[in-house]
This record gives C-alpha cells, structure tokens and sequence, in this order.
C-alpha cells in the first residue's frame, strides 16, 4: 500500500514491481489526476507558446493545459498492475491493526505501507480577503497561477528561493514585470551559502528580474483584488499576481495519534523505515539520519523523492537484509536560460570556493568541509557537474576538485577569477 | 543491450554520467552522450540504475519492457 501518488509513490510501484513483487499494490493520490511531474509546473507549463503566458486559450478553461504524466495510465494499472485510486484522502493510520483510514470512514488493510504524502505549499501567515494571491505545489496551483499570469503586468513573489526565483524566471521572460521580496539579505543564504547566493542574485538582476532583499511584505491593499504590496521599509509595489513561495510544510497532519513518530516530516531510520512496523516513508517527509554527519537531513528534491520511493519499496518488501538510504543529494533549478545545479550538501559554515565569473553566467561554487569537498553549485556546466559529481560522491581531496573545476572552467582573465569567503551562518 | 537516448527529452543532469562514466558522458551541448555503443554486457545494473533515475526519463533500454 502506497500513499500518495505522486514521483516517490509512483517509483515506489514501479520500484516494488520489478524487485519480484506479485501481490497486490494499491497507490491512494488525494488529487484527481494521473501521478504529474512537478518540475515542469514553475516553468514550462505557465507559459504558452505565445509571447505571454497562457495567451487567449478561449476553451482554457473547458480543456486546461496537460502536464506530463508520470506514467501513463495504462502503464500504471495495465503493465505494472497498480490498483490506482485517485480522488481518496487518507485520514488516519492505526498501526496497531494495520490499516490505513480513508475520508470515507473506509478502512484499508495493508501488510507493509509507504508513506509518500509529500509536503504543502507554506501559507503566508495572515489572511487577505483580495483576491490575487497564489501558491504553486499542485497541478490546480499551477493552472490557477498560469490563467493569472495571462491577465498580469505586475507580479510580486515572496521568497527568492528556488520556486519564487524559477516563476520570476518565466515571467520575466514573457515581458511581465516581477519583483522577487525576500527576507534575507542574500537569497538563499541559508540553503548554499553567500557568495553563491550573491552570484545566484546577479542571475535576476542581470535579466531584469527586480530583487528586493532585507524586506517584508507588511500588507496588501487593494479592492476585491490586490493591487498593491506594502513592503517593510513603506515602500509600495503594484501588484496584479502575488506569488508566495516561502517553503513547504510536510503533509503529517492525518498521522498525528498513528504511532507513527514524527519530526519535521515523518521519522525514520536509515533504511527509510518508520517507527511503525511494516510503514516506511519516501520523498519530501522523509527526515532519515545524515550518512556523513550528524543530524538528520530531509529532502525536498526531485530525485530524492525517485530514489527514496525505490528504495523503500525494495526495503519494504525484501525477505533479504533491507540496505541504507546513503545519498548524495542533486537539486537542479533553471533560471532564464541558465541551468543551475547543486550536488552533495553546502557546508553554508565552511569556506566556499567560487570559480569562475558569475558576469559570464558560467561559475561553479565548490564546498569543503576540513580537506575534502562536499559539495558543487554550478551554473551552466554542464559537463563539469557530472565530473563533481564523482568525486563528492567519493569524497575526493579539495585540491582534486579545485583542479578539476579550474580546468573545465578557466578564469576568462587571469587571475582574477577565484575568489574565497568564510561565513557563519 | 541497446541504450537510447531521447536528445528531446536529455537535458545534462548527468546523474547517468556519475553512476557509470565508462558509459555516458555530458559533452558542451548539455547532452549525455554513449561513450561505448553497445554497451558491455556486465554493466547492466548499473544501466538499468542509469535508466530508472534519470530525471528526464531520456534513457531506454531497447531490450527491456517499456518503463
């Protein structure tokens, strides 16, 4: 049994199925539709193919746009043999009798169940009457924003982080004036440090994106509808959209009271499983200990949520000795027309190393922790990042890395492209 | 053992790239590329690895079931 049909459910099937598999898989989505890729959904998918997005579709609304599919349904239920029920919310769990509780009073028995409800689009804190603000997790989200954005000369999103900064990305690109307001004073400082984030900014800036950090958004005013943003410093934005991308919360609430023990997301060992007999969890609630420090870490990643959904799966199932979750984490953002990708965790508390000249648009960021490196930001490398990849992965001497990258990204003018920072956070 | 790879679909991640470098590489255009066509025969969990987390699904087997 698999909650939540999302990428991690969907690969947890899949997952299941080929490692030998043959009783009954059943995948409970709480949305309407087939299992959808998400990536697409802060790009691609709220743009036409006209110059604005969503321009003048007249049967938009009788036939909104598609996304991709995770897997096709007949795939789904047909070759894998997946008792797909979409449109049901789980409620609750009673880990005593094995059974999952469904919104109908229903109660489902399960012999070993995946967790994979995902997480939640953060709410901003205080309630507006006015229309026009808008989240951006779910399929519905996605649409509601697109037919916005057909009707937007103005837009403002709170949080530069990488949702916030992916739709300034696609709007900007389609000729609608946005305003990224972030709190910090570097955007997102906290996730990979400042001198990428100070790089990262100069992507906006560069492409006409404007960026206002140190801020809050106090207010919004307007009639019916929003039509300004009241910022900190009393500043005041016109606003026709407002976005707000300030993280996600994991969706536990229906496991309150289940045994299940929670922990910012759902708890679990290092073989993905939970407190529970019988219960695992995978993707963006997953909080498992750190292979390589101390702590625990939880991810909110595309390719976590693949590689997770698999793996408990084949932990779930196997009558051999279920193996560790030991991942070397990849995130990937694109941004206008550059492609941005971070492999291994920043140490955001070491020095980082930034190779390159972010005026180009073409930089690498690389992270130590005492002599070795633990991580990679790059910008446009395409072909350096899978080499980083390999030696994070073996947690390869820093100088092994520097050289590597220096090689496949030399300074433009010597000597000035190498540039080193230490900062606390 | 036939590996494709969809150049529509292919967009560098390079995830291929990091489990088997013998075998894909990411060249300047962004695309991963086969480094051995076809591929030996005993590298095949590692492709199968390759296949199933592609972010982009851009990697098939050509002699495996559609996945």
């Amino acid at each position: 049994m698999i909650v939540g049909a999302s990428l991690a459910g969907v690969r947890a099937a899949r997952a299941a199925r080929h490692a030998g598999h043959t009783g009954t898989i059943i995948l409970i989505g709480a949305e309407e539709h087939l299992p959808y890729d998400r990536p697409p959904l802060s790009k691609t998918f709220l743009t036409h193919s006209s110059d604005h997005p969503a321009a003048h579709e007249p049967d938009e609304q009788a036939h909104p746009p598609a996304p991709a599919v995770l897997m096709a349904e007949d795939e789904l239920r047909d070759d894998l043999g997946v008792d797909l029920r979409l449109g049901v919310t789980a409620t609750g769990l009673d880990t005593d009798s094995r059974e999952l509780l469904l919104h109908d009073q229903q109660r489902l028995p399960y012999d070993r169940l995946i967790i994979a409800t995902g997480a939640t689009a953060r709410r901003w804190p205080t309630t507006t009457h006015l229309a026009g603000l808008h989240y951006l997790r779910t399929l519905d989200d996605a649409r509601a924003l697109r037919a916005a954005l057909a009707r937007t000369t103005n837009l403002v999103i709170i949080g530069a982080g990488f949702i916030g900064s992916e739709v300034a990305a696609t709007a900007t690109q389609h000729g609608i004036h946005a305003t990224i307001v972030e709190t910090q004073d570097t955007p997102l400082a906290h996730a990979v440090g400042q001198t990428a984030g100070t790089a990262l900014a100069r992507l906006h800036t560069q492409a006409g994106t404007t960026l206002k950090c140190g801020v809050q958004v106090t207010d919004f005013s307007g009639t019916g509808h929003i039509e300004q943003v009241h910022l900190s410093d009393g500043s005041v934005l016109p606003a026709d959209t407002v976005l707000v991308g300030i993280g996600a919360v994991p969706t536990t609430g229906w496991l309150t009271d289940s045994g299940v023990a929670l922990d910012d997301g759902v708890a679990c060992d290092p073989y993905l499983a939970t407190s529970a007999p019988g219960v695992y969890a995978a993707g963006d609630l997953a909080r498992f200990p750190h292979p390589r420090r101390e702590g625990t870490l939880r991810l909110e990643h595309w390719t976590a949520a693949a590689e997770q959904g698999a793996h408990a799966a084949r932990n779930a199932i196997t009558t051999a000795a279920p193996t560790r979750y030991e991942p070397v984490p990849y995130v990937w953002s694109d941004w206008y027309s550059h492609r941005i990708q971070i492999i291994g965790d920043p140490h955001t508390d070491q020095p980082s190393t930034l190779i390159g000249d972010p005026d180009t648009g073409q930089f690498t960021v690389l992270y130590r922790h005492n002599n070795h490196i633990t991580a990679a930001l790059a910008v446009n490398q395409p072909r350096a990042i899978a080499k980083l990849r390999r030696l994070i992965t073996q947690k390869a001497p820093w100088a092994d890395a520097l050289t590597q990258t220096t090689t496949l990204n030399p300074p433009a003018t010597p000597p000035a492209g190498s540039r080193t920072e230490s900062r606390a956070t | 053992m036939n590996i494709h790879i969809d150049p529509d679909r292919c967009t560098g991640h390079g995830v291929c790239e990091g489990l088997a470098e013998d075998i894909f590489e990411v060249g300047d255009d962004g695309l991963a590329h086969l480094l051995q066509d076809p591929p030996p025969n005993d590298r095949r969990e590692v492709i199968e690895q390759a296949v199933q987390q592609c972010p982009t699904l851009a990697l098939r087997l050509a002699d495996a079931p559609p996945s």
